[in-house]
């Protein structure tokens, strides 16, 4: 069995995979670019942790230092000081186990839809038929069989972001770590694609950690929450989603939990996008309490006085 | 076969051959009431009026089409610049790819490189004579340099544009350096080496011509090259011969660079259909 992806397939494919690897800490991490007076702090003292088995969504202000933090994970970038570690293990560089699926598309354009998926097989001298089948597997998991022959420009949007989770997944990482992924997609495919996303993880319950601005998102997709400062970035809060797997979009709107992590996470991130503001920004705030009076109303008409 | 047929045929009667074939009808149209003329409304035409008519020029064309020296200076011609094109496709390419990928290399290649970039390829004419033991590997030379730099640089551009992300992403999934080369930086460099091909090619015809003209095209009699065929006739008067040089050259430029474009069109069929 000299073929890890194939020797779990089975695993993969069978509801929840009894997946021991993964968890990843970050403990005390600062990351700042330049040095002595030209320095910029966009990190700073950061300590949190990626359960197993859990998708953990990280949520902030867009531009407080999210994708540097990626970069850390990935292995791209080091940190200035503390330490992050997948399973105990210091991460040095990049590597499998963690895949990155990034905010625009970085998907082959001159390879077709099946070429990219096998890009990672490929790279590591496993092209053969178990690895290609797997690959079929995955083309007709994210529903682009009949797209294997297409080179990217000619997918759309969405399409795309499947075929670059489909290349992510044949590596069979222990983590997948996903930046704003659904980022510029319309308001219906984002929607098609949470539903679409969440129906993944929930198949593998593979570790995975997604990256995003967007509160519903955020809130739909998570096990657990983390909320981020501005910058220098660390960690503002942490909760808990108690929402039911199976996800779906019909139940999630009244679901009176997931108002409620709603509006403690925007009062923090509210609290937070002010601080960007020098004067403090009105519309902001008169948006964030013109919300929380409205989901307030609800909240209190449906609980029993 | 009879598909293709009917796509010909769809082609030839698209409106943009339509407008095109217009396009050539009217200046051949006004080239020769001009040099007919002479003198419109009583001024005299300062250019056209000296030129050989379109109806002379074929005459004369079609007298050279059975002229072995003719097609000896197509053949020749065509044989230079495909020499200097090919070794500037085959030297150029690698070296570009060098200077992408190694900052060392490129740190200490290319101050030389822009030094000797900017001097015109005509202007190594006579030290290329001086340097080459014969005539025709200095035209060939020279024609190699019109095109070496122009592919030299697209390549290292190519290179250094490519986004950062499909590093990344290729790293991730565990490939080698020379896997990432393979599979990455060449193909995203591809585009890079058609454009600098397809623009190198149009300067080598430039060169190839100039060199021609100015080395005597390898002296002896029949075909020295198109551009020594140009000059010969120049120097022999006749008029109509220099116009069915200049217009071969234009007929071997374009078929060069159709060719190219389909070679090109072919590697990269990411960026053909939509």
């Amino acid at each position: 069995m000299s073929n890890p992806i194939a020797s779990d397939r089975p695993a993969g494919t069978n509801g929840k995979a009894p997946t021991t690897a993964g968890e990843i800490r970050v403990e005390g991490v600062s990351k700042a670019y330049g040095s002595g007076l030209f320095s910029k702090t966009v990190i700073n003292d950061c300590s949190f942790a990626i359960p197993r088995n859990k998708l953990t969504v990280m949520i902030g202000p867009s531009g407080c230092g999210k994708s540097t933090l990626i970069r850390l994970l990935a292995g791209f970038e080091k940190p200035t000081s503390g330490s992050i570690t997948i399973d105990g293990k210091p991460i040095t560089g990049p590597g499998k186990d963690r895949l990155v699926v990034f905010q625009e598309s970085a998907l082959f354009p001159w390879m077709t839809t099946f070429d990219n998926i096998m890009y990672g097989p490929r790279a590591r001298g496993e092209d053969n038929p178990q690895s290609r089948a797997q690959a079929e597997f995955l083309l007709e998991k994210v529903g682009l069989k009949a797209f294997r022959k297409k080179y990217p420009p000619q997918l759309s949007g969405g399409m795309q972001r499947r075929a670059e989770l489909a290349r992510a997944m044949i590596n069979n990482p222990d983590v997948m770590i996903l930046d704003e992924p659904f980022r510029g997609l319309d308001a219906m495919s984002k929607e098609l694609m949470w539903e679409y996303y969440a129906g993944l993880f929930e198949e593998s319950h593979r570790t995975n950690f997604f990256v995003t601005t967007d509160i519903d998102e955020a809130i739909f997709l998570a096990d657990r929450l983390i909320v981020m400062t501005n910058t220098p970035t660390k960690v503002r809060a942490v909760i808990d989603v108690d929402i039911p797997r199976p996800r779906r979009l019909v139940n999630i709107f009244d679901n009176d939990h997931a108002n409620e992590v709603k509006m403690r996470a925007l009062s923090l991130l509210h609290e937070e996008a002010m601080k960007s503001f020098s004067g403090g920004s009105r519309a902001a705030a008169d948006f964030v309490e013109a919300y929380s009076r409205r989901t307030g109303d609800r909240a209190n008409g449906a609980k029993p006085a | 076969m009879t598909k293709s047929l009917t796509r010909l045929r769809k082609k030839l009667l698209s409106r943009a051959s339509l407008r095109a074939m217009i396009s050539l009808a009217v200046f051949v149209l006004l080239w020769e009431l001009g040099s007919r003329s002479k003198q419109w409304l009583g001024v005299s035409l300062p250019w056209i009026g000296q030129v050989p008519a379109p109806s002379g020029v074929l005459r004369v064309w079609t007298g050279l089409l059975t002229d072995a020296g003719y097609w000896q200076s197509w053949y020749l011609s065509l044989l230079r610049v495909l020499a200097g094109f090919i070794a500037a496709m085959v030297i150029g390419i690698p070296l570009g790819l060098l200077m992408a990928v190694s900052k060392t290399f490129y740190g200490l290649s290319f101050p030389s490189f822009e030094i000797l970039r900017p001097i015109p390829p005509l202007a190594w004419v006579p030290i290329s004579i001086i340097f080459w033991p014969t005539q025709e590997l200095s035209i060939a030379f020279v024609t190699f340099l019109g095109a070496f730099f122009t592919v030299v640089i697209n390549v290292v551009g190519g290179a250094k544009s490519i986004d950062g992300r499909f590093f990344q992403a290729a790293q991730a999934m565990g490939a080698s350096q020379w896997d990432i080369f393979r599979r990455v930086v060449l193909p995203a460099t591809l585009p890079s080496i058609v454009v600098g091909s397809s623009v190198g090619m149009g300067i080598t015809w430039n060169v190839v011509v100039a060199a021609e003209m100015i080395s005597g095209g390898g002296g002896s009699g029949s075909g020295g090259g198109l551009g020594f065929f140009i000059w010969n006739s120049y120097v022999g008067g006749s008029y109509e011969q220099i116009v069915v040089g200049m217009i071969s050259i234009g007929i071997a430029g374009f078929g060069c660079s159709e060719v190219l474009r389909a070679l090109g069109g072919l590697s990269t069929p990411w960026l053909q259909k939509r």
